[in-house]
């Protein structure tokens, strides 16, 4: 059995391996094909004289065939070297080293908020025991799901920062300044987990097991957390691998919502001013992020269902 | 002390929003200590309800009158869910049908056995790991302690039932309610389970065995009920109930019971089939071979599931194919349908060769030969209406204009009418929907029909109706049958020749009255041994 999950474990990594070189390739691909020149980006404000182009292109190795190019950065990329930035003139992986943080905590607060209040709101609303409750939270569910993100940060700032003033308008000053943002991403999670994971309760509250474990003479709560919530737990775990994939992408956009420090302000610096190698990083930092969280979700599937364990 | 159950009166209605629906109306119903009592019924009877009320499970729209309804001395009417929590498991304790989807697939058998231990508090917490595998041996299970880590999906089913048992006697209840729970299982694990079930009756234990096989509740039960439209229509001591019954549904249902004596004549009073008058089939002497299979091999891995099978149908013959599962007898209907390829041996159809061809040279006889399923509802497109269903299998060449007319015909035929021909798969009962399969088998005329247990998923008479109309048609079209059954009795009722296969091999095969009646292989002993045999006096 081990040496069989071994083997299944290394399909995984390969396989995630070559959706970050297609993901890296297809950024380069896209980076290249964008207008602009990137020796007018490397220059910016400084003197702009045929000697200095010369050594700008010499020294970043710009006349070599691109074919060359692309390989020199697939292959310091799979050193880790992430090049050096345009703009800034440092190395990118310092520069996103430093922005890393607050985005990830972010992005982890709204991931943790969001599983918790959709297991809450599945359990609460499942079955037939509170049908009214159940269809007022179904509807607010699909209002969240389908409302973009940045509008409910504006909501949630204007009646609770500027009206209410419970929370900072702006920063990243303490804990009191992430809740927030840490809602805003969370919502349109829980609204889509709950209906997913309600479904799933639904159906394995409708299984024979289900029944034979009442007949034993279990508490309901029991029967709904050890028996149905686990069964819906399947294809909510596979969603969650995809919505917290896209969750760097999101906290990018909500950070500029609420001013926060983070890859957003970084990613938005690089793309307006052509920084190639900020953004390649960027890009393949979240494909890395999307291969291990589905990794991950994969390897939580095996755990909760062992009958897709074979032996 | 009384009776262990005491039911007066009792109605149980369900608010649907369709309106009210009454499952049960006013039965009576004890059970003595140590008695086993039996109820007997078709889908929606109500015997399932009337099980699920004494345990308080009957449903959240349920709504649950009577005039007495007592276990074990305490009138249950006025339970609340803590005082039914306390009832469930400890007093009366239920086992249902399909061990696989009874026990969480998500958790072991051991950790299921001992959640009764848990929250009744029976015994220690160290020690319930000890009592899970005394519970283990005790409905014997063999190597306890290893089965009780283990999954119910890496368990055989006989297995499977006994650990979902081994669940319900974990709380010592004085009652177990059995709603089908030899249904899913073949007719050996089947003998054993009852005999488990005989062994803790012996010992004590109140049984109320619900189903809908007379024959299984015979073998066990003291009493029987038989209920109908949530009625009891009749009840009595079962060797009474079986030799002289009074009422005729009582007597309908027994009739409609396939067996060696049953050949030849009808087994539903109530068809509604065509009309075609039923030749009595003693010897047919098949000339023309319709199909021959020589040596058919199948393996999976290092695992051979069919290994050397043969045999040949002639035109109009009826062959049964007998086993339990895993005996290798689907894997033959599906080689024989094509759909699979054999690893050795050939298969003729129509004096063509069938296997080792590529598919487009099967597809201008692949016509002649039609599947009925065991369940037609995973084999019809779900958004597809009746009259798609049907008639899609006609003949291209037919205009289309009169394709509306030739798909009534064949309704007509299966006994079903006009009125379904815009309705769902779904919107039909499942005796409705085998007719819609066998109608869309018979559509292009073929010569074979091979038949993956069509009645195994039906109550008995529907069963009795479906199996006349495959002998009508059979009679008509001179249709020859491939008939694969677990079921010995509708396979010595209907077939002509009998082929018996254990372990992917063929034991016996020979003319039905021969094989059956003087069988000489060890299994196929077993098996006719292992069939719950009604003792009836006094029939044909």
């Amino acid at each position: 059995m081990g040496r069989v999950q071994l083997r299944a474990v290394l399909r995984r990594v390969a396989a995630g391996v070559v959706v970050l070189w297609v993901a890296a390739t297809a950024a380069y691909l896209a980076v290249l094909a964008a207008p602009g020149d990137t020796v007018d980006t490397l220059i910016g404000d400084g003197a702009d004289t045929p000697q200095i182009r010369a050594a700008i292109i010499a020294e970043w190795g710009l006349d070599r065939p691109a074919l060359l190019q692309y390989l020199d950065y697939l292959w310091r990329l799979a050193h880790g070297d992430l090049g050096r930035s345009y703009l800034l003139q440092r190395p990118v992986a310092e520069v996103i080293g430093e922005q890393l943080a607050p985005t990830l905590i972010l992005s982890l607060a709204a991931a943790t908020l969001g599983v918790l209040l959709a297991l809450i709101i599945a359990a609460v609303t499942a079955g037939d025991r509170r049908p009214w409750l159940r269809r007022l939270s179904s509807g607010t569910e699909l209002l969240l799901v389908s409302t973009p993100p940045f509008l409910i940060g504006l909501v949630l700032l204007s009646v609770l920062s500027f009206r209410l003033g419970l929370f900072p308008v702006a920063g990243d000053a303490g804990p009191r300044a992430l809740v927030l943002p840490a809602v805003t991403l969370a919502l349109p999670i829980a609204g889509l987990l709950a209906q997913v994971l309600r479904d799933g309760v639904d159906r394995a509250l409708d299984e024979p097991f289900v029944l034979t474990a009442r007949a034993r003479g279990l508490r309901e709560g029991v029967v709904l957390a050890r028996h149905a919530l686990r069964h819906a737990l399947l294809p909510a775990v596979t969603l969650a691998g995809w919505l917290f994939g896209t969750l760097l992408g999101g906290a990018v956009i909500i950070e500029q919502v609420f001013g926060r420090p983070g890859l957003g302000q970084v990613t938005l610096t690089a793309v307006t001013g052509k920084d190639m190698p900020v953004v390649l990083a960027v890009v393949t930092l979240s494909a890395a992020v999307y291969v291990v969280v589905n990794t991950a979700a994969d390897l939580v599937s095996l755990l909760v269902d062992p009958r897709l364990r074979r032996s | 002390m009384g009776d262990l159950v005491a039911v007066e009166d009792l109605h149980v209605t369900f608010d649907t929003p369709a309106g009210e629906v009454a499952a049960v109306r006013g039965i009576d119903l004890t059970v003595a200590t140590g008695e086993c009592v039996a109820i007997v019924g078709e889908s929606g009877s109500g015997k399932s309800v009337t099980a699920r009320t004494l345990v308080g499970l009957a449903g959240r729209d349920a709504r649950i009158e009577a005039s007495r309804l007592e276990l074990a001395g305490t009138d249950v009417r006025e339970h609340r869910p803590r005082d039914w929590r306390r009832v469930r498991g400890r007093i009366a304790a239920l086992v249902l049908q399909d061990a696989l989807v009874s026990l969480d697939p998500l958790r072991t058998v051991g950790a299921e056995i001992a959640e009764v231990l848990a929250s009744h508090d029976i015994v220690r917490r160290r020690e319930r790991a000890g009592r899970v595998g005394h519970l283990l041996d005790l409905v014997r299970v063999p190597e306890p302690q290893r089965r009780a880590r283990q999954y119910p999906h890496q368990l055989s089913g006989g297995l499977r039932q006994r650990a979902l048992i081994a669940s319900a006697l974990a709380g010592e209840p004085a009652l177990l309610i059995a709603d089908e729970p030899t249904t899913a299982l073949d007719v050996t694990v089947q003998a054993q389970i009852l005999a488990l079930l005989a062994e803790r009756l012996a010992a004590g234990l109140s049984l109320l065995l619900i189903s809908h096989d007379l024959a299984v509740v015979a073998q066990v039960a003291d009493r029987v009920l038989v209920m109908r439209d949530g009625r009891v229509v009749e009840q009595g001591p079962t060797d009474r109930l079986l030799r002289a019954p009074e009422h005729p549904y009582t007597r309908q249902l027994l009739d409609a019971v396939p067996s060696a004596s049953s050949r030849g004549r009808r087994l539903s009073t109530t068809t509604t089939s065509a009309r075609v008058e039923l030749p009595t089939r003693t010897e047919t002497r098949p000339t023309d071979t319709v199909l021959e299979a020589v040596g058919l091999t199948k393996r999976y891995g290092a695992h051979t599931v069919v290994r050397d099978v043969g045999f040949r149908i002639g035109q109009g013959e009826t062959l049964g194919l007998v086993g339990e599962s895993g005996s290798g007898k689907s894997t033959v209907a599906r080689i024989v349908a094509g759909l699979l390829h054999p690893d050795a041996g050939t298969v003729t159809f129509e004096r063509t060769p069938w296997t080792g061809i590529p598919e487009r040279a099967r597809r201008t006889l692949r016509r002649q030969l039609q599947v009925i399923s065991q369940d037609p509802l995973s084999s019809f497109d779900p958004r597809w209406t009746v009259r798609q269903v049907i008639a899609e299998n006609l003949d291209s060449g037919i205009a289309r204009t009169d394709r509306t007319d030739h798909v009534v015909e064949l309704l007509h035929r299966v006994g079903l009418d006009r009125n379904l021909l815009h309705r769902h798969p779904r919107a039909l009962s499942g005796g409705q929907r085998q007719r819609v399969a066998i109608a869309r088998a018979i559509a292009p005329r073929p010569s074979l029909i091979v038949c993956d247990e069509p009645v195994s998923a039906l109550d008995v008479s529907v069963q009795a109706q479906v199996l006349d109309l495959l002998a009508d048609l059979r009679a008509a079209d001179g249709t020859a049958l491939l008939f694969i059954s677990h079921d010995l009795g509708v396979v010595h009722h209907l077939a002509d020749r009998v082929l018996v296969m254990a372990d992917g091999e063929v034991v016996e095969q020979g003319p039905v009255g021969d094989v059956f009646t003087y069988p000489r292989h060890d299994y196929t002993r077993a098996l006719l041994a292992a069939l719950p045999a009604l003792v009836t006096a006094g029939r044909p």
